[in-house]
């Protein structure tokens, strides 16, 4: 904590120093009518009184539009309602994630645990920074002062705004040291919390990225080939150039992109395209033939050691209670709802670039590379995303919109369809987990293996070498559950498609592993699942209280209604301790969840009602691949087009999600993906009861159920 | 050639290409981006306006076949979220991302216009066209139950 607090404090000194903002553009719509202040990276104070509070993370449905200014304010006093939100231009330096390498990145479930204790120095720093200016003017001691509500209070009811102060304590040196309160005095963290962009949200005026207009404007649409990672042999663009409102056709490394004065009509255009493709080495993949590329690697391929106890493999040759499972998990796509899109325009050797995105700073890096810029000549501006899930930490869109723009000289949005958006992701890969376990006498187990195999994201995305463990492979691979000996390691594999980071990344890969697993031993020792999983949790008291908690809230033992089934699920993930129940029945042959119990120990919380949001929204998320959802491939081509084939859970399929949240003064943990890795374990737990089957490769299918 | 209808009250004329779906007349050329493009094939809702009062997919609409008709949209709901389905989801607080919300809207205002005490059932049937990726459903039926019920006391 010191280093980084200290590596922070510089990094805030060198700016009200070096004046680092000064770089950074205001969009109109949000400037404020005054000269605006920026006392550090995170308060704009105008003259006006206006005060701007900065999120470095994208809001894509998390809540941190409200949760990152609810810790700056805590410690700058001010009212909430009456401030304004504004997510960072790119500037690694002040707004890197050090939790994701320094990365200004959103993702990894990270936003709180990142800002929990920087956002609220931040926010101390300026406040003790208008107090001192205060002293300064009035000439009094500083700690007659205080602050609240916008104002420096002064004795005999002297009070002066934070706006007629801004000026004078931006010029001040940021305080090395400021007291926090503790958190038994938070007046904002911790309590529930209306969401600030929920009022825009309702009546259509919030801006996403493809609601961006600029004066001049042209749509873009691009024909991309159909098999990921081809390229443009030779295109007919007769046919198009001739239609209505078309303006050109740009050949961009990616496909072919027509321009033209409103977006349906480039893509009418785009359809009437002739391009002639080389597919690539893509054209061969097949689900199928790549999940085999995985089992075999699993066997012949380098296993990278996580965690070894004991000499397991020996224990389990041993015995003559043996338990071997292997477990598989399919592709999906994120499929927001919100489509691919970006805008762009190039004007004066300076490109502007407005839209969603998860990684500003990489958006600026890449894209300076990508049309032969300097970085500080690309700037960001993020709008809301209409979904993230992962797929827009990715930034190929914003590439190619960058490029047309290029080309064309005008300010360009680019639109992808729902069939570019589910037929060009970067989709979360397969896996294989190839587990083993002996069992004592007691019915426990004795020693376990554990080998996952899976293609490394964080290979693609940042070039990790593949002799190194990725860090995002390994999420949940070590349950909790006391075993004299074990072995995990973990195996990569390229099965040829591109893949990206899906929401809770490997933790569903090896969640859905590790829960289905003891489950299993716990019925081949004759026990209760929930029992079972208890006794194996001696010194584990996170993981055990959530386990009794979710147990008991679900009535985890007590009678069901005819035809209904539990099961339960456990595990650790962004160091939040989390356990699920899950409530099934069937309807002619396919998965009816009724209801998900949830008890979560993530810490200190900053918005519980967001808290809740984020579990409900995981539930419907991590169902809808448990039992919906697979991308298939053939001859190199995504089979999934649009929702039909590629179904997301409706109102109708919704179950009940009833909550626990554990109070606790622990550290914060993230809540933005956990609850998405625990359903599909849960209810393959629940099915097992139910019908006798275990199903050991995702999703759940009805024909799938029908096979086993 | 030209199409004449009505948008939230107001009479407009559409120039696009007969084909052109009502909701690219919406957002490209009226300039209400209020109304989503989701999928194109009325598979999510998205794009859920009323067209004389019945929830439509805008995406599905060709601007030829609108002349003289009522066209809303969320814009055309309230401005200043009043109405009783914008209360309801403020208490709820039921957006996340938000991209699916004005469909939603929509889809529960035409609801609400016929069946002012709707069961869960009667939720689901109406709202299941409706996707939403967040996972928004449990608060959006707990803020329709609300609307209805501020609706029947009103």
């Amino acid at each position: 904590m010191t280093t980084s607090r200290r590596t922070f404090l510089k990094n805030s000194a060198a700016l009200a120093g070096g004046g680092l903002l000064m770089g950074i553009s205001i969009p109109t719509a949000l400037q404020a009518a005054g000269t605006v202040h920026t006392p550090n990276a995170w308060v704009h104070i105008a003259d006006d009184n206006t005060i701007t509070l900065i999120s470095a993370r994208s809001e894509m449905g998390q809540g941190v539009y409200t949760s990152m200014p609810m810790l700056i304010a805590e410690e700058l006093h001010v009212d909430l309602r009456k401030i304004k939100v504004r997510v960072a231009p790119p500037n690694a330096k002040l707004y890197g994630n050090p939790l994701l390498g320094g990365a200004q990145l959103t993702g990894g479930s990270t936003s709180v645990r990142d800002g929990w204790e920087k956002l609220r120095i931040g926010g101390a720093q300026v406040r003790e920074m208008l107090i001192t200016a205060a002293a300064n003017e009035w000439k009094v001691d500083r700690s007659t002062l205080t602050a609240a509500d916008g104002f420096v209070l002064g004795a005999n009811g002297k009070k002066a705004s934070y706006g007629s102060l801004a000026a004078a304590a931006s010029k001040l040196p940021v305080p090395e040291k400021v007291a926090l309160k503790d958190p038994k005095d938070f007046t904002i963290v911790g309590k529930r919390t209306k969401r600030l962009d929920t009022p825009d949200k309702i009546n259509g005026q919030a801006q996403f990225g493809i609601d961006v207009t600029l004066p001049g404007m042209v749509y873009a649409a691009l024909e991309q080939c159909p098999v990921i990672g081809g390229t443009v042999k030779s295109y007919d663009d007769s046919k198009a150039k001739g239609m209505p409102g078309v303006v050109a056709v740009v050949q961009i490394p990616d496909g072919v992109a027509v321009v033209a004065n409103s977006w349906w009509r480039a893509n009418m255009a785009r359809k009437a395209l002739s391009i002639v493709w080389d597919e690539g080495k893509g054209a061969s993949l097949n689900e199928a033939a790549m999940l085999d590329s995985l089992r075999a690697a699993s066997k012949t391929g380098t296993a990278l050691p996580l965690k070894a106890v004991g000499e397991p493999e020996a224990v389990i040759a041993a015995s003559n209670n043996v338990v071997r499972a292997e477990y598989a998990s399919q592709l999906l796509s994120h499929s927001p709802l919100e489509p691919m899109n970006f805008t762009a325009h190039y004007e004066g050797g300076k490109m502007r670039l407005i839209g969603p995105t998860q990684w500003q700073d990489a958006a600026q890096g890449q894209i300076a590379k990508a049309v032969g810029l300097a970085p500080e000549d690309v700037s960001v501006e993020t709008t809301f995303l209409g979904g993230g899930f992962g797929r827009r930490i990715d930034i190929d869109f914003i590439i190619q919109a960058a490029q047309i723009a290029k080309a064309v000289g005008k300010p360009v949005k680019l639109v992808w369809s729902r069939e570019d958006d589910m037929t060009h992701d970067f989709y979360r890969p397969q896996s294989i987990h190839t587990m083993a376990a002996s069992l004592g006498a007691d019915g426990k187990p004795t020693a376990m293996t554990f080998r996952m195999t899976s293609q490394s994201v964080t290979g693609r995305v940042f070039g990790l070498p593949a002799p190194v463990q990725d860090p995002l492979m390994t999420e949940a691979a070590v349950a909790a559950y006391n075993i004299p000996a074990s072995r995990h390691d973990i195996v990569k594999h390229d099965a040829g498609l591109r893949v990206g980071y899906w929401r809770s990344v490997s933790h569903a890969l090896n969640a859905f592993a590790n829960e289905s697993f003891v489950d299993e031993l716990a019925r081949k020792a004759g026990k209760d699942p929930y029992a079972y999983r208890m006794s194996l949790l001696d010194g584990k008291p996170r993981f055990a209280n959530v386990l009794k908690l979710a147990a008991e809230k679900a009535g985890w033992g007590k009678t069901l209604p005819e035809g209904h089934a539990h099961g339960i699920a456990l595990m650790e993930g962004y160091d939040t301790y989390m356990a699920q129940v899950a409530e099934i029945s069937l309807v002619k042959g396919a998965i009816k969840v009724h209801k998900v119990t949830v008890a979560a120990d993530l810490g200190r919380m900053v918005n519980p009602d967001t808290v809740e949001a984020q579990i409900q929204s995981s539930i419907m998320f991590g169902l809808g691949s448990a039992t919906l959802q697979e991308i298939t491939l053939k001859n190199g081509r995504v089979q999934q087009t649009n929702f039909d084939k590629f179904p997301v859970v409706r109102m109708s399929q919704a179950p009940v999600v009833d909550i626990v949240l554990v109070e606790s003064t622990e550290k914060p943990g993230g809540i933005g993906e956990p609850a998405t890795a625990l359903v599909a374990p849960a209810v393959a737990n629940a099915l097992a009861t139910l019908t006798g089957k275990r199903i050991r490769k995702l999703p759940m299918t009805p024909e799938a159920i029908q096979a086993a | 050639m030209s199409t004449a209808f009505q948008v939230n009250g107001k009479a407009v004329t559409a120039h696009a290409e007969p084909d052109t779906p009502l909701l690219w007349v919406l957002r490209d050329e009226l300039g209400l981006t209020g109304t989503k493009f989701g999928c194109g094939a009325a598979l999510c809702g998205a794009c859920t306006v009323h067209i004389d009062g019945k929830p439509t997919r805008a995406c599905q609409e060709p601007v030829s076949g609108l002349s003289g008709s009522k066209v809303s949209t969320i814009e055309g709901l309230s401005k200043d979220n009043s109405h009783p389905l914008q209360v309801a989801w403020l208490k709820h607080d039921v957006p996340q991302c938000g991209y699916c919300q004005s469909g939603q809207l929509m889809s529960a205002a035409a609801l609400l216009q016929g069946n002012k005490n709707p069961s869960d059932a009667d939720i689901d049937n109406a709202m299941s066209g409706n996707i939403c990726r967040c996972g928004t459903y449990p608060r959006v039926k707990a803020a329709i139950k609300d609307a209805a019920a501020m609706m029947r006391n009103a």
